[in-house]
């Protein structure tokens, strides 16, 4: 049932749309081009932050300090089937969009079929950079006092990590 | 963002120091330089074909159709705005160009629904309810397709990328669940917005 799901999301989601800019007359070709010009740019911008990222957890890595995280925490890991690799992506992923994208993208280079990459792109996929949506979207209005609004955003960023490793441990291992 | 930087970078060489590895640490800022360019290079042609189909959906007025099909719900989610008012339409639209993926598009339309929900709101300088309802959607993002993650998989040489999407799904629908039931949660459990003249004293 989930594999039918995830085989025939993108084939049906991409006919849908096609067919229903088809029947509104949209010059699909054309605006399929122009859109698709952005990838570059998208591409090329994410560079400063990936490179940003990546060589500081490769020189973590290299130095042995997620060993020795992980060697601490590895009563906690092991019993929720977590990669230690995994752990930086949790913290981050709040914080900042692009280093959370870097990281997955780093445990996908080293290992890439592995259960670290698999949980790290659900994680990574599933939740939103909280503080950035918060501070452009307050700011934008000039409110300062953020009330409740921040304790949803942390908790539903816990409830995403968990339910991810829930998740990930019943259908990938 | 900042703080993060430094310290992942101090303690690895502190660290790398200690155990000896130090020359590794260092050769690690050339690999690992070398390797984001190299990943940032193989999301081009996927976030390309994406981006393109997007535009489609974008164009074609998809977005108006399905932010109209859940305009009930997202109406009954603010029942401290009033019928008919712009902010419904805009948190609605929000939410649809979202879930399509369309980050670009959704924040100028969120940022819209932001300034519609700041004339209800009683204290300019302090969040509403609505507000922290909307927001509360919006930091756990509820997303249909997982472009991004997908492209880098792909790009990696994971063999069948799309196979995240289910789970991905299952994750965000769940999140996106909760964060609105604790934002009324909240609600209930906070003590009301305060007033103006008050707030300007504190």
């Amino acid at each position: 049932m989930l594999d039918l799901i995830s085989l025939w999301a993108l084939p049906v989601i991409i006919v849908f749309i096609l067919t229903f800019a088809l029947i509104k007359k949209v010059p699909l070709y054309e605006t399929f081009t122009d859109g698709a010009k952005d990838g570059f740019k998208v591409a090329v911008n994410i560079i400063p932050y990936l490179v940003a990222i990546i060589v500081c957890i490769s020189m973590l890595r290299a130095s042995g300090a997620v060993e020795m995280l992980a060697n601490c925490l590895s009563g906690i890991l092991t019993r929720f089937n977590i990669p230690a690799e995994v752990l930086p992506v949790i913290f981050v992923r709040p914080l900042s969009g692009s280093a959370a994208l870097g990281l997955f993208s780093d445990i996908a280079t080293v290992d890439v079929n592995s259960y670290a990459t698999q949980l790290s792109a659900v994680m990574v996929g599933s939740s939103e950079t909280t503080f950035y949506v918060l501070a452009v979207y307050f700011g934008s209005v000039g409110i300062t006092r953020y009330r409740y609004a921040l304790w949803v955003g942390i908790l539903a960023d816990i409830i995403a990590a968990v339910m991810s490793i829930v998740v990930c441990s019943y259908i990938f291992l | 963002m900042n703080y993060i930087f430094y310290f992942l970078i101090i303690i690895s060489i502190i660290v790398g120091a200690s155990n000896g590895k130090l020359p590794d640490v260092v050769n690690a800022i050339l690999t690992g330089a070398e390797k984001s360019v190299k990943i940032a290079f193989s999301l081009i042609g996927i976030m390309a074909f994406w981006l393109g189909i997007m535009k489609i959906a974008e164009k074609s007025g998809l977005v108006e159709k399905f932010a109209k099909l859940i305009k009930p719900i997202t109406k009954r989610l603010f029942n401290e705005i009033p019928d008919g008012d712009p902010a419904i339409g805009d948190i609605a639209m929000n939410f649809s160009a979202n879930a399509l993926g369309l980050s670009n598009a959704a924040t100028p339309i969120g940022l819209k629904a932001m300034e519609e929900l700041q004339k209800h709101n009683k204290n300019k300088k302090t969040a509403s309810n609505a507000m922290c309802m909307f927001l509360g959607m919006n930091t756990a993002s509820f997303q249909l397709v997982p472009a991004t993650v997908i492209a880098v998989l792909a790009g990696a040489g994971y063999k069948n990328p799309t196979e995240i999407i289910a789970p991905t799904l299952i994750v965000t629908s769940f999140t996106f669940i909760c964060a609105i039931v604790l934002a009324k949660v909240f609600e209930k459990l906070s003590p009301p917005q305060e007033i103006e003249e008050v707030a300007e004293n504190a």
